[in-house]
């Protein structure tokens, strides 16, 4: 009994409010990755191997922007934009070709994809992380911790994009074209909606979330060549958990997953926090292959 | 025999025979880069009994791949005088671990979802490798030296450059004899046919996912096999191997020589090294061989999808 007592007395709740706050903010991030990973897979039946690498374009054309006119906001509004652009491309050079193919062909080629992406960004960038400076510098006090205001803007603006993004899919023309594609492509394209273009415009989309979560993470850690494939994993990792394709699903997985890594590294070495994740995957595979966060199909 | 027959066996072994002789007129660093084809080789091949046969696309050959190289290294380490018998047998016992538990959750799913958990598996086997530095010896990796060759009280001998690649070769050889025996047999036709239609597989009466398995667990023990030859040739093992990007040559390897042929993966192996040597040897070895390589892969799944021998793909496999 005096044990137990002795245990709560030393636990430390501190810690794991920061660790609270700090996974919800990388969930958030995490979100914003997935959610334009699921979009792709949800509406084109594509699994966007590139998707890391347009989240690393994302924070090196970030740099290069920030190191030139010296404003992050801008640096993340231009960087958001040049890697839908590139989405765009890449979509149309690499993917249109492939429509009605093979599902398992669109995985090689965005794979390819990534090769070429982070071969350049090594090429161009050089083996070395850059960093990106923070633009909000202040903080506010959490227990004995000065917690960077930073990192809540973060939370904020992702959600801001996951919410304002869902609103564009639920009303605007383009959202509902996207809609009907997903529905049924061969009936949208008979009601006149260009189908090849939606999925540019998809991918481009998509492209666009993981550019902008690649600007908003880069002041939290290094910008290097290699960070896409982290992040592209625990994304999948968050998609097959939340249930392929659901993006609410895949939002509350974000977050869960998250929260989790932030509570083991209190424990364990961050680097081994990664293995709760990969936990939480197993046993979502054991027990509901169709995702934690779906509805029990009927 | 049948005039197919034959054409086969001869082709076959002239092949062998140029690659018997070839070690012996190239110059040692051509040999020994020839005989690293035939391994990575070995390692598409493997993986190509479930791209090409099976239908499912792996992303996690690395993790077969490394936990030979590791398995052997250990048995290696750990023995005295070390043991290449050994060796094959630890490290073959690794990868067979290690298929059994990608193989036991990851069959759970199909398509793309097989391909994103293989990936992820094998990330936790890099993971383990990278942090566990007391066993694995971490970021460094393991050194040891190469065994020799023996065959109790017959004979012990040094391996040279010649003579690995003659072993190396007698192995490949084997395996692929093996897999392509494994690929004509009844069970390969059932894994023929759960890639032509899984849900007519399932209800014709084949218990589908035993099948599957089995499939990630021989595919497993050949790449198992591929790691310790690597190891023994190099004499290392380090965790780079294990990380994504050695599952990720293998696909490509596939995908170039031409998935379901088995011979098309090792040619896609020979295309894959020869061009990166011939690209930084004119370019320089800082040049990110990976671009044009990466650009020649998408060209080839968008206008070649069968790869560079899949116009053989029904004679090889007649």
């Amino acid at each position: 009994m005096e044990q137990v007592v002795q245990y709560f007395q030393d636990f430390p709740f501190d810690l794991l409010l920061i660790q609270t706050v700090n996974g919800i903010v990388t969930g958030l991030i995490l979100a914003l990755v997935a959610s334009g990973l699921t979009l792709i897979f949800g509406i084109m039946d594509v699994v966007n191997f590139a998707h890391g690498e347009l989240f690393m374009m994302g924070a090196y054309l970030g740099v290069v922007v920030l190191a030139a006119t010296g404003n992050f906001w801008l640096a993340l509004i231009v960087a958001t934009m040049m890697v839908a652009i590139l989405g765009g491309a890449l979509q149309i050079l690499t993917l249109r070709p492939l429509i009605g193919r093979d599902p398992l062909n669109t995985i090689l080629a965005t794979f390819g994809l990534s090769l070429i992406l982070q071969n350049f960004a090594l090429w161009e960038f050089g083996p070395v992380s850059r960093k990106i400076q923070e633009p909000i510098g202040t903080y506010f006090t959490l227990f004995y911790l000065q917690y960077p205001w930073y990192r809540i803007v973060i939370a904020g603006l992702s959600t801001a994009i996951i919410g304002g993004f869902w609103l564009f899919l639920k009303y605007s023309k383009f959202g509902i074209w996207i809609r009907a594609t997903t529905q049924d492509r061969v009936m949208a394209e008979a009601m006149g909606i260009p189908v090849p273009w939606v999925y540019t415009g998809v991918f481009a989309l998509g492209a666009a979330m993981a550019g902008a979560s690649g600007v908003l993470f880069g002041p939290l850690g290094s910008v290097n060549h290699t960070m896409g494939l982290d992040w592209v994993l625990k994304a999948f990792i968050v998609v097959v958990v939340g249930g392929m394709g659901n993006l609410g699903g895949s939002i509350a997985a974000a977050i869960f997953i998250s929260l989790l890594e932030a509570y083991a590294s209190i424990w364990v070495s961050p680097s081994q926090a990664v293995i709760v994740s990969f936990v939480v995957l197993i046993l979502t595979l054991l027990f509901r292959p169709t995702g934690l966060f779906v509805a029990t199909p009927k | 025999m049948s005039r197919h027959d034959k054409i086969y066996w001869t082709g076959f072994c002239a092949i062998i025979a140029v690659l018997i002789v070839a070690p012996l007129v190239l110059p040692v660093f051509w040999a020994k880069f020839l005989t690293e084809i035939l391994i990575w080789g070995l390692l598409a091949m493997s993986s190509d009994l479930l791209i090409g046969y099976t239908g499912m696309v792996s992303f996690g050959h690395s993790a077969f791949f490394g936990l030979g190289m590791y398995g052997a290294a250990g048995a290696l380490l750990h023995t005295s005088p070390p043991n290449l018998w050994l060796a094959i047998l630890a490290g073959l016992g690794g990868a067979a671990g290690a298929a059994l538990f990608v193989a036991y959750f990851s069959t759970r799913l199909r398509d793309i979802y097989f391909a994103i958990t293989t990936l992820i598996f094998s990330q936790i086997f890099y993971v383990i490798i990278f942090t566990w530095t007391a066993v694995t010896g971490g970021e460094n990796g393991l050194i040891f030296t190469r065994p020799h060759f023996n065959i109790p009280f017959i004979v012990d001998v040094r391996f040279t450059t010649v003579t690995m690649h003659w072993f190396v070769l007698a192995l490949v050889a084997g395996s692929y004899l093996l897999l392509r025996r494994i690929t004509r047999s009844p069970f390969g036709m059932v894994l023929q046919s759960i890639r032509e239609n899984e849900a007519r597989t399932r209800a014709i009466g084949y218990p589908v996912q035993h099948y599957k398995i089995v499939a990630v667990m021989l595919s497993g023990l050949f790449a198992g096999l591929a790691g310790v030859l690597y190891g023994v040739q190099n004499e290392f093992a380090a965790p780079d191997f294990v990380y994504f990007v050695t599952s990720g040559d293998t696909v490509i390897f596939n995908v170039l020589g031409g998935i379901g042929t088995l011979v098309g993966p090792i040619v896609g192996a020979g295309f894959f090294q020869l061009l990166r040597e011939l690209l930084s040897r004119v370019f320089g070895e800082q040049f990110p061989y990976l671009i044009p390589l990466g650009v020649v892969f998408i060209m080839m799944i968008i206008f070649l999808p069968q790869g560079l021998l899949g116009f053989a793909k029904r004679w090889l496999n007649r």
